[in-house]
């Protein structure tokens, strides 16, 4: 099944074209992994998905169906920054996580046990059940993230969507994400799209590669771009063309 | 003790007390959606109302009701017309509110009675305000409790709210109308120019504390409660002012606790 459809998708910021004619399609467990130059449209094109954004050019469809609302439950999303904006609210990592149930919990209604028990379980699955009760403040950039991830999971998602997850953290907090979501990604089927820049990290877990480029998207062979990659770091110099191909990687 | 025998007494600790709950929850979600300013906004707008209700011979508090809730709705257009610049739209309601109340009060033939809102008159309250602060209480902190969840997420991370399903539309303007109505029962009793510090200081005292959300709501409005019954007993005697007595008494609590953290290193 098609997770995401996309057929010739465009947008433009006040006249003027960011993309135009992106279609691709990311079928149940894919890794995906979209690249591209800063202003490429990256995140336009997820905030496009996310339904934040409406397009009169092209169509997207989601879960298969193009008719029905946006499945709001069925789609986790971290945001670029998510983790470091509101670093000083004065809010437990178990609030922070519980607030993205609302929806199963619904409107003017209070959590109940059940809920309390999805966010245990969710913060188990990024290895966060020990801080449930910590400031979201007291924790480092890595930790953060790996919040936002748990509230991002705690509905239960089919697709997460994720931009720029480790832009702010450490070396070893991003090898241990991308493992992380690779795990979900391979036992539990949970089917990834993610924006980086952080291509020689992510390469190792990502199914596929999409590159946004010149207002067009194309699909890398991941192959193909190892190589090239392993290429650059042998001969930065001779691969300074490549990189300004595929953006900042 | 000896104000208790005093009927004006028992009212103002009533009145206070009511207050003292319903403003810190308001000023929770005001000050951290970092719109602290507000407060000010819309006390002064409820002073054109109040000037606007004695010139045309309307109780003043319903008045001031009905300014704080237009300049609180027009706060709100603006800031989603221009998000990233919402303290624009503040200054704006806030000065014309200012030049409206200026322009009205020339118009006020009882000085007195307009001026004794500006600094508050918790002691001088009618059967008809005391019910309405009662009444507006009580369903302020209904809509809170009930909001409870929904303001948590706004006031933390307003796009992950509205993507995740919160009608995140509906619930600020539900808490804009609270805030303006709760501005304008408050400007009568701690006074127009006291109201907005009794919204942010308590929440101020409260953040030190580093406690959860929940948490931080609670030490909120135990601080307004403290700050308020510890106001009034001081104001009645020493005869002072008892709106300015609060904000003060809690001005001095905040740097008490700021050199406490200070000193202690937590």
């Amino acid at each position: 099944m098609c997770v995401v459809r996309v057929e010739n998708l465009g947008f433009s910021y006040g006249g003027e074209p960011v993309f135009s004619q992106v279609s691709f399609a990311v079928r149940k467990g894919d890794f995906v992994v979209v690249i591209g130059a800063n202003g490429a449209g990256k995140s336009t094109l997820f905030r496009l998905i996310l339904g934040e954004l409406a397009s009169p050019k092209g169509k997207i469809r989601l879960f298969g169906d193009d008719s029905r609302p946006r499945e709001r439950r069925a789609i986790g999303y971290l945001p670029q920054n998510g983790s470091l904006a509101n670093g000083d609210f004065p809010a437990t990592v178990e609030e922070i996580v519980m607030s993205n149930l609302f929806l199963q919990i619904g409107f003017l209604r209070f959590p109940k046990k059940e809920h309390r028990e999805k966010v245990r379980e969710s913060l188990e699955r990024v290895g966060m059940a020990a801080f449930a009760k910590r400031l979201i403040g007291d924790l480092s950039g890595g930790q953060r993230q790996r919040v936002m991830l748990a509230r991002a999971l705690v509905s239960d998602p089919e697709l997460l969507m994720l931009d720029e997850p480790t832009s702010g953290v450490d070396l070893p907090s991003i090898v241990s994400m991308f493992e992380l979501l690779s795990r979900m990604n391979g036992t539990q089927g949970i089917t990834v799209m993610m924006i980086t820049h952080d291509v020689d990290n992510i390469l190792e877990y990502a199914s596929r590669v999409l590159c946004l480029e010149k207002g067009s998207l194309v699909e890398l062979e991941k192959t193909q771009f190892i190589e090239e990659l392993s290429h650059k770091h042998k001969h930065p110099a001779r691969s300074r063309e490549g990189a300004k191909r595929h953006g900042s990687f | 003790m000896a104000l208790f025998e005093y009927e004006f007494m028992r009212r103002a600790f009533i009145v206070g007390l009511l207050l003292a709950v319903i403003i810190p929850c308001i000023g929770v979600v005001v000050v951290l959606k970092r719109l602290t300013m507000i407060g000010d906004a819309l006390s002064h707008s409820s002073l054109a109302g109040v000037a606007a209700g004695l010139v045309m011979g309307v109780n003043p508090i319903l008045g001031a009701g009905v300014t704080c809730v237009v300049a609180a709705l027009g706060i709100e257009t603006i800031r989603k017309k221009m998000p990233q610049y919402s303290d624009i739209a503040i200054a704006v309601v806030l000065s014309s509110s200012i030049g409206m109340a200026g322009v009205l009060s020339g118009f006020v033939k009882n000085a007195a009675n307009f001026n004794s809102f500006l600094f508050g008159s918790i002691v001088a309250f009618s059967d008809f305000e005391m019910t309405l602060v009662v009444c507006v209480s009580f369903a302020v902190m209904l809509a809170f409790v009930l909001l409870y969840k929904e303001l948590f997420f706004i006031a933390f991370d307003e796009r992950a709210a509205r993507l995740a399903g919160v009608p995140v539309g509906m619930v600020n303007n539900i808490f804009t109308v609270l805030t303006a109505i709760t501005v304008s029962i408050a400007s009568r009793t701690v006074g127009v120019l006291i109201v907005s510090s009794m919204m942010v200081i308590p929440v101020a005292c409260a953040m030190q504390l580093r406690a959860s959300y929940k948490r931080t709501v609670i030490y909120s409005v135990c601080f307004a409660v403290a700050f308020t019954a510890a106001g009034l007993y001081v104001s009645y005697y020493a005869r002072l002012k008892p709106g300015g007595t609060i904000v003060l008494l809690g001005v001095a609590c905040l740097i008490l606790i700021l050199s406490a953290k200070k000193l202690l290193k937590f």
